[in-house]
């Protein structure tokens, strides 16, 4: 089965990783632009940062034969340093358009402060100029209401929520984004959101429709193989093939591509240009190396002593 | 500054547009064009360049041999045989703006690189040799050149007269050894024989042995540059290469051989008789050795 990672921080991830991804069957990814473990001062470093995950980032898991799209934004977190803020939202459309770009995120709530409320609406009109989806960072403290503002606010500015998927959902927060139109997406990420066995509960419960899982993985303890690993448990408890690839795979197509950005065909027909610049199809690594897939087992192994 | 060569390559991009260009994409295209050359609003530049794929797709041009030829009459070296029509609009509204803008072109390009994404990078290192040349552009296309992307390393190096015109010696040296690093080839690079010297002789000669120490294959093309600076332990590398198990790098060895005016080569040569047949008689070329690369 195919399978796409609709948030990944591949930024902060090893090639180890990419192979792994690979392996399960992940054919591409989604990178939504976040922090980076530690508060940027300058629009410079921000302009950087953008530049790496529409470029590099991108050409570095098509090495892998994993397809990278990302989305822009400025982080709650940031949205609080104003003089950065504004700055960032200044350079924003100039990255919104790149190739690759699926969407405006990840945006939202942190602490739920005036600055973060002036840009979280900011960048909701920029998607709407831009006719963008958006991908939305419900806040890890007073999750349940801030998710709640989040709609509300999306509403008030006269958004579609077939256009937005609501990120890092739980038990508490789902019910009303799906009942509400929102695509509702589920991070698969070790003790601080969801595990993928309560994840499975919750797909038996609510069934496939809108919903997709996505691993979140980033810098801190986290699995790069959450939806791989959650479709498989999914399958073993019975859930009916159909729904997997639809939370798995199809949902997050069918949401993301609504930005034009992002086909099946990328990576199931990719066009000539692409084959010769960015993405190397699922088979061999640049250098002559064997195929990935055979060898992506564990690497991180003290016992596999050769090194070529 | 002279900007002729820009004005006269978007005349001529006019016409291979116009035969691909739907009504609504020509409309799209020049009423964009009027945005960012009379308002000359820089937003606008950054939304047209972007929204160039969107509008216009991204196949490949396949342009005809007569098309190639006008390219290269009308700038010499100037090969888009690989270009998509994405690339060839961007470069398009770039030589406009060249045409145009004169001196302050330089910092926009600079400006564009730095927000650019990949197929953008190929489009504005692409049209190099078309652009006016100055000191800030040589700066940027000296940036472009340390990418990590080897589309974007190519979009400089290959089918372009602008390295071997424009590149000090060190950079020269330094943009072949490092086609080789990252798995890239030297046979599209323009003045490759032109410009070869001594000290690259050197260079490449270090990097085979690094690369036999380490057990891993030596590129044939590699001796290209070695053979008319070889010194005499660098004909014993050539020696070397040409007793190899691969067909190609004996090829390339040989050839090289061929091509050495040390007197030590020449018994070499001798001692390989059909493969200095095949060399003398056209048979085997580098043409050859870029062709089994190229498999």
């Amino acid at each position: 089965m195919m399978f796409i990672d609709p948030h990944a921080h591949m930024i902060s991830r090893t090639t180890d990783d990419y192979e792994a991804m690979a392996a399960a069957g992940v054919v591409a990814v989604i990178e939504p632009a976040f922090w980076v473990g530690q508060p940027r001062t300058h629009v410079g470093t921000y302009i950087d940062y953008l530049s790496a995950i529409i470029g590099f980032e991108r050409f570095r898991s098509g090495q892998f034969g994993i397809r990278h799209y990302c989305t822009v934004g400025l982080n709650s977190k940031e949205a609080n340093n104003e003089e950065l803020a504004e700055a960032v939202m200044e350079i924003l459309p100039r990255f919104a358009l790149k190739e690759g770009v699926v969407a405006i995120g990840e945006i939202g709530y942190d602490e739920q402060t005036e600055l973060e409320d002036r840009y979280f609406r900011a960048q909701l009109e920029l998607a709407k100029e831009l006719e963008l989806p958006v991908m939305i960072h419900t806040p890890h403290r007073d999750k349940k209401r801030g998710t709640t503002r989040s709609m509300d606010v999306c509403e008030e500015h006269g958004m579609d929520p077939s256009m937005i998927v609501v990120d890092h959902n739980n038990e508490e927060t789902v019910r009303e984004v799906v009942d509400r139109g929102y695509w509702a997406a589920f991070s698969i990420y070790p003790s601080t959101k969801m595990g993928n066995a309560r994840m499975v509960d919750i797909l038996e419960q609510y069934g496939a429709d809108r919903i997709m899982v996505d691993s979140a993985c980033d810098w801190g303890i986290s699995e790069p193989l959450g939806v791989a690993k959650t479709a498989k448990l999914a399958l073993e408890r019975g859930i009916p093939e159909d729904n997997v690839r639809k939370v798995c795979y199809e949902n997050a197509l069918a949401a993301y591509g609504q930005s034009g950005q992002m086909h099946e065909d990328d990576w199931l027909n990719p066009a000539p240009i692409d084959q010769r610049t960015v993405y190397e199809g699922n088979s061999i690594l640049r250098g002559g190396r064997e195929p990935l897939v055979q060898e992506a087992s564990v690497k991180r192994n003290a016992d596999d002593l050769i090194i070529e | 500054m002279n900007t002729t060569v820009a004005a006269n390559a978007a005349a001529l991009i006019e016409t291979w547009l116009a035969t691909r260009l739907t009504h609504e994409q020509q409309q799209w295209l020049d009423s964009q064009l009027i945005k960012v050359l009379v308002a000359n609003s820089d937003r606008d530049l950054h939304i047209t360049l972007g929204m160039i794929p969107r509008k216009l797709g991204r196949d490949d041009l396949h342009l005809n041999a007569d098309a190639l030829a006008a390219a290269n009459d009308l700038r010499s070296g100037w090969d888009p045989s690989n270009w998509s029509v994405d690339c060839l609009a961007r470069v398009y509204v770039l030589c406009k703006l060249a045409a145009q803008a004169d001196s302050g072109f330089s910092d926009t390009l600079t400006d564009l690189c730095r927000n650019a994404d990949l197929a953008e990078l190929l489009a504005l290192y692409n049209g190099a040799c078309l652009y006016p040349q100055s000191d800030a552009l040589d700066r940027q296309i000296g940036e472009g050149l340390r990418t990590n992307m080897r589309a974007v390393f190519e979009s400089i190096a290959h089918n372009s007269p602008y390295p071997a015109e424009q590149f000090d010696q060190n950079r020269w040296n330094h943009m072949v050894l490092k086609a080789l690093f990252i798995d890239s080839t030297l046979f599209p690079i323009q003045g490759l024989d032109k410009r070869a010297n001594a000290e690259l002789a050197i260079i490449l000669c270090d990097y085979a042995h690094e690369r036999w120490a380490a057990n891993r294959p030596v590129t044939p093309e590699l001796w290209r540059c070695v053979g008319p600076f070889a010194t005499d332990t660098m004909v014993a590398d050539l020696h070397r290469a040409s007793q190899s198990e691969n067909q190609t790098e004996r090829v390339g060895a040989m050839l090289a051989l061929s091509n050495c005016p040390n007197p030590e080569a020449a018994p070499i040569v001798d001692g390989l008789p059909a493969l200095r047949d095949d060399i003398s008689s056209g048979k085997l070329s580098w043409d050859w050795v870029s062709a089994q690369l190229k498999q």
